[in-house]
């Protein structure tokens, strides 16, 4: 067990699996020489080489593509959007022929896409962005969200040994911020299993990526303010997700917030909501409340993107407001 | 300014040789045009008899081009045919019964109802089954390519796309990849000269597709679809390069599309006098001629050929039209993979 980033504990989940198994290559722009623009791959390229950590020329649709038919012959090629955003351009790679080769044809593809979302930092519209919504709505995909170093690690491992598409959703304010836990070794984490990353009893939130901390800082505040005690559910992976984590913990607790940093019209937020309200109506004691980013773009300046991000006091009021339902 | 260069026509008996193709070969070669086009026309049949749901494609006049392409290509070699190269799938051994069955939407069909009409394939004949996005599957293709270049295999990927396709993005960043990488892919271009009912000149502003090869370091050649022994030999020697480490080629094979986009259109907008010029240019017509001139073909044996291809083809639309229906129990079965599935050929 080490104390590890976040970036570190991404870079060595990849690194451990790339000298296991030789059918994994990554293809990406500016991950071999430069290591990545984050520096995920740093050093990569010494030690597996040219052929196994490909500089690419500035093509998502290529780099998705040239994924999906190296896959179809055996290899398990992980590629990096340099930014979440840009998969935008690799849209119709993933959600036309990925996710629906196998329903249609039977041949499995898996193959990883790293996304580096997510804002906090003025990255502006085309920078920040948390696009899994748009892909939690393709079947085919899954989704994976990691909010810890040690899930960082436990889910790039799962997600690699997955037979199918998986979009590995990597929060850049995490990269360098979350240090944490990660158990040495083999250390996979599996899919659709949701992670308590704190209990309590009297309101749940329902979370994934970044915003869990957004979370604890507000739960935080709200024990200290009058001891409401809040559970917070770290789904780790959207797609699939883990409907009976959720319930269980609304069962508990008859209140919830489902937070998250996507827009809010259509964000998964509203899968979870209408879920809970299908499922769990009766032990609820209050409306679901969903806390998300506005449905805008992402603003650049400082102060505009502040507003953007929901933030602990937004939540730390949706707590008040709720506990006193 | 056209840039390609323009493949002469494969003539002579020592072209044949150098094409490197035996009277079993040109024969074969023969048989499968044959297959491809009356799988295609029987089709008509079923379709008018009201069998197959939702459209139905044909590649007339594209009969030399796919099968051309395909007898070039060795059996470790992969390939993403597109709409109008039934000739290759059947070059590859795919079982006519299976292709009828999947127009219909039967269970035996390449993609068990799941998807309809030539999007399809079977993977263990390394073929990848296209999507209705034009050409979305040249990446794929060009990813087969780096799998092979990784792995140090002496494989190559053939990637189709049509001449409209060839405007869209996936193409460029594809031959782009490919052409920085020194892939061993193959671009084979089906330029029928219509996408849909646009005709060339509304699709491109050069003077041929295979120019643009130039632009992505690599050599673009213009081929008369017609001629399927110089597809062939084109194809051959294309493939050959780049399984020696040459790197990519743009074979621009030029046909018209001989029947609508799809059965509903009746193509009007195609000029008659354009369809009867190329009518005489007939990929079958021509190859079987020169098989008799040449001596390969005997009428005895033309006759014999014709009959066999006749009770495979009927054979196989009985034995398509038992295969059952899908049950409505499968629809959301293999949305995703189990991994066990992992473990068959391809993909260790
Ligand atoms: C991206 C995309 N846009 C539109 C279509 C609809 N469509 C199907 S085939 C076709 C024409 C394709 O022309 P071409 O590439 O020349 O191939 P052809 O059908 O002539 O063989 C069009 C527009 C499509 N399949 N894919």
């Amino acid at each position: 067990m080490a104390i590890k980033t976040y970036l570190q504990a991404i870079s060595d989940g990849l690194r451990e699996e790339m000298r296991r198994d030789q059918r994994v290559f990554l293809i990406g722009e500016d991950i071999g020489v430069y290591g990545g623009a984050f520096k995920v791959t740093q050093g990569f390229q010494q030690e597996f080489g040219e052929d196994r950590v490909i500089d690419s020329p500035l093509s998502e649709t290529a780099i998705t593509g040239a994924c999906t038919g190296a896959a179809l012959m055996g290899m398990r090629p992980v590629c990096e959007m340099q930014f979440s955003d840009f998969v935008s351009c690799a849209f119709d790679q993933l959600v036309t022929v990925a996710a629906k080769q196998h329903y249609r044809v039977g041949t499995p593809v898996p193959i990883v896409v790293r996304l580096p979302s997510g804002g906090g930092f003025s990255g502006g519209p085309f920078h920040s962005q948390n696009p899994e919504g748009f892909f939690a709505h393709c079947p085919g995909l899954k989704i994976a969200c990691p909010a810890t170093p040690a899930d960082a690690k436990g889910l790039i491992l799962s997600a690699i040994r997955d037979p199918n598409p998986v979009l590995y959703f990597e929060h850049k304010h995490l990269y360098r911020r979350i240090k944490g836990e990660v158990p040495d070794g083999d250390t996979a984490v599996e899919f659709g299993k949701a992670r308590v990353h704190q209990e309590g009893s009297d309101l749940s939130i329902i979370t994934y990526g970044a915003m869990v901390y957004t979370a604890e800082e507000a739960a935080k505040a709200a024990a200290e303010q009058d001891g409401t005690s809040v559970e917070i559910i770290d789904l780790r992976t959207i797609t699939p997700w883990d409907r009976e984590a959720v319930l269980a913990s609304v069962a508990k607790t008859s209140k919830v917030i489902v937070l998250h940093e996507d827009t809010h019209t259509s964000g998964f937020g509203a899968e979870i909501a209408a879920t809970i309200a299908e499922e769990a109506f009766e032990t609820l004691d209050a409306p679901v409340m969903r806390i998300t980013a506005p449905d805008t773009p992402v603003p650049f300046s400082p102060p505009l993107e502040k507003a953007y991000l929901p933030q602990p006091g937004d939540v730390l009021a949706g707590i008040e407001r709720l506990a006193a339902y | 300014m056209a840039v390609a260069r323009e493949a002469t026509p494969v003539e002579s008996a020592e072209d044949v040789k150098q094409a490197d193709l035996d009277s079993e070969d040109l024969l074969q070669i023969y048989r499968n045009m044959l297959i491809t086009r009356g799988i295609e026309e029987r089709g008509h049949i079923l379709y008018r008899q009201g069998k197959i749901p939702g459209s139905f494609y044909t590649g007339r006049g594209n009969e030399g081009a796919s099968v051309g392409v395909a007898t070039a290509m060795q059996a470790m070699d992969v390939g993403t045919p597109i709409q109008r190269d039934m000739g290759v799938h059947v070059t590859r051994g795919t079982e006519p019964w299976r292709i009828f069955a999947q127009y219909m939407g039967r269970s035996d069909g390449l993609a068990a109802g799941k998807d309809g009409n030539v999007h399809m394939a079977d993977i263990r004949l390394g073929l990848i089954a296209m999507v209705s996005h034009l050409p979305a599957l040249m990446p794929v293709a060009v990813g087969a390519a780096l799998a092979f270049q990784i792995r140090r295999e002496p494989r190559v990927a053939v990637a189709w796309s049509g001449d409209g396709a060839m405007a869209r993005g996936d193409a460029h960043e594809a031959m782009n990849l490919a052409g920085v990488r020194k892939l061993p892919v193959v671009f084979i271009v089906d330029n029928n000269q219509y996408a849909y009912s646009t005709p060339n000149r509304l699709e491109f502003a050069c003077d041929h597709l295979a120019d643009r090869a130039a632009a992505y370091g690599f050599e673009g050649v213009v081929v008369d679809g017609c001629d399927v022994l110089t597809v062939y030999r084109e194809a051959h020697a294309a493939i050959e390069k780049a399984r020696a480490g040459g790197g990519p080629t743009l074979l621009e094979l030029v046909t018209l599309r001989m029947e609508g986009h799809a059965v509903h259109d009746d193509a009007f907008y195609v000029p008659r006098e354009m369809l009867e010029h190329w009518k005489e240019k007939d990929p079958i017509e021509r190859h079987r001629r020169w098989l008799k001139e040449s001596g390969v073909l005997g009428e005895a044996v033309d006759d014999e050929i014709t009959v066999e291809v006749k009770k495979l083809l009927n054979e196989a639309m009985k034995r398509a039209e038992e295969s059952p229906l899908p049950d409505a129990a499968d629809l959301d079965t293999g949305v995703y993979a189990d991994p066990e599935e992992l473990d068959t050929p391809h993909h260790r």
